[in-house]
């Protein structure tokens, strides 16, 4: 969707500000948001691109207004009230008021170096050949989903070349809409600056994204 | 200074934010969704285990054995495996090589992808809306906010983690660093080295 999470290009005032020794967390409450939303993934049975679609789905501004881990925690009570693990009175209470829903898993701490091990790879076996190679010349696509996509707009329409080829991939767009994995190949593609930013853009850029097939068309 | 003494840590003087977060945790926990100790484990592990740490005994490796930076560059997800280092967020992941002519810079414009077995989770200036929309348009700029300049001629290459392939810049091995052992290389490695918005630190800067 284009949305306030797609951000690459985007006018912005003011520098990128790093942080001398910046622990991983700043508050109590991030620890609990980033540890809540791993575990609660399990028992919610949501894929990533599920998660993604839920702190993205929201105004520009609003998306825009809150910190990382603020958005970390809007998408995982939309998860959860839109699966009716919890309920928002309960949220309000601040405590259990109805039954729990019946889950069929759920994280426990002898469980989490074998989750965070296998982690979540999304190559699948591949079905079809591969319609583009390495050094092919491919035009991004011009879309404008409302549901969740991989494209950022600042490619859309722009020409670049097939740099890798990547494998095959889950394909975050089905995924997301929980009408399957749809795995599609997927490829590095790499444009020019000035394919993206114009004569003015610095000489010696050049930008990569990666691209699931159906983004692609030849040029 | 007023007298009027605190109250007791209640409600009040916890955020919004925070209120929000208890709330669904308690929520949660009593439905016997999650188990309090699976999230302290979360926490301690990419608090104190799983930092960038990684990432610089893997790059100070490439650097003192030729065979392996080969393997490397070919396919980092088993090269970093070697080391011990797999899973969430590092399913997939590429090596990029820095060179005297071509410098590679990390993003994702779309959200905070980062090689979390490698580095650990992001900082927040990576998140941030200046780098995730500057990177990709400007990466010079962003190098000067870092404080440091590359050579007009030098290319870069900026990749935009929009899949769940994940990158990781092997830095250039400072020079004066021949005969080091890895465990003293990889003290030259820094993070933001090898996300492509720093440089890896000099020998005098680690005598």
């Amino acid at each position: 969707m284009d949305g306030g999470q797609d951000m690459g290009g985007v006018p912005w005032s003011g520098p990128v500000m790093p942080e001398p020794d910046e622990p991983p967390f700043h508050a109590e409450w991030e620890r609990r948001a980033f540890a809540l939303t791993l575990a609660m993934s399990m028992p919610g049975g949501w894929n990533i691109d599920m998660s993604r679609f839920a702190r993205e789905d929201r105004p520009p501004a609003e998306y825009r207004s809150l910190s990382y881990y603020q958005i970390w925690l809007a998408g995982l009570e939309r998860l959860v009230l839109e699966r009716q693990l919890i309920a928002a009175d309960e949220v309000a209470a601040g405590k259990s008021l109805h039954p729990a829903k019946p889950v069929t898993r759920r994280l426990t701490s002898d469980g989490v170096a074998a989750m965070l091990h296998r982690g979540g790879p999304t190559e699948r076996e591949v079905t079809r050949p591969a319609r583009f190679a390495v050094g092919t010349r491919v035009r991004a696509k011009t879309i404008n989903p409302p549901t969740h996509t991989r494209l950022p707009g600042y490619v859309r329409g722009h020409v670049g070349t097939i740099q890798r080829v990547l494998g095959y991939h889950v394909f975050p767009d089905s995924n997301a809409t929980g009408k399957g994995e749809d795995p599609q190949w997927l490829y590095t593609v790499t444009f020019n600056g000035a394919e993206l930013w114009g004569k003015d853009s610095d000489p010696t850029l050049d930008v990569s994204v990666d691209a699931w097939e159906p983004y692609l068309d030849p040029a | 200074m007023s007298d009027h003494h605190h109250h007791d840590h209640d409600h009040s003087e916890l955020s919004e934010t925070e209120l929000r977060v208890r709330a669904l945790e308690t929520v949660l926990t009593e439905k016997g969704y999650v188990d309090p100790a699976a999230l302290d484990l979360l926490i301690e592990t990419y608090e104190s285990r799983v930092g960038p740490r990684n990432g610089a005994r893997v790059v100070a490796r490439a650097w003192n054995d030729p065979a392996y930076r080969i393997r490397l560059l070919e396919d980092a997800t088993p090269a970093i495996g070697e080391l011990g280092y797999a899973g969430r967020q590092g399913e997939h992941i590429i090596a990029v090589e820095n060179t005297p002519d071509l410098h590679n810079m990390v993003v994702c414009t779309l959200c905070s992808c980062y090689p979390w077995p490698v580095l650990g989770l992001p900082p927040v200036w990576y998140k941030s809306a200046p780098y995730r929309s500057k990177a990709v348009k400007d990466p010079r700029g962003v190098l000067g906010d870092f404080g440091f300049e590359l050579p007009a001629t030098t290319k870069i290459r900026v990749w935009d983690s929009t899949a769940e392939i994940r990158y990781l810049v092997l830095p250039m091995r400072p020079a004066g660093t021949d005969g080091w052992s890895e465990d003293r290389l990889a003290e030259l490695v820094t993070r933001d080295s090898m996300i492509g918005t720093g440089l890896p630190k000099q020998p005098r800067e680690v005598a």
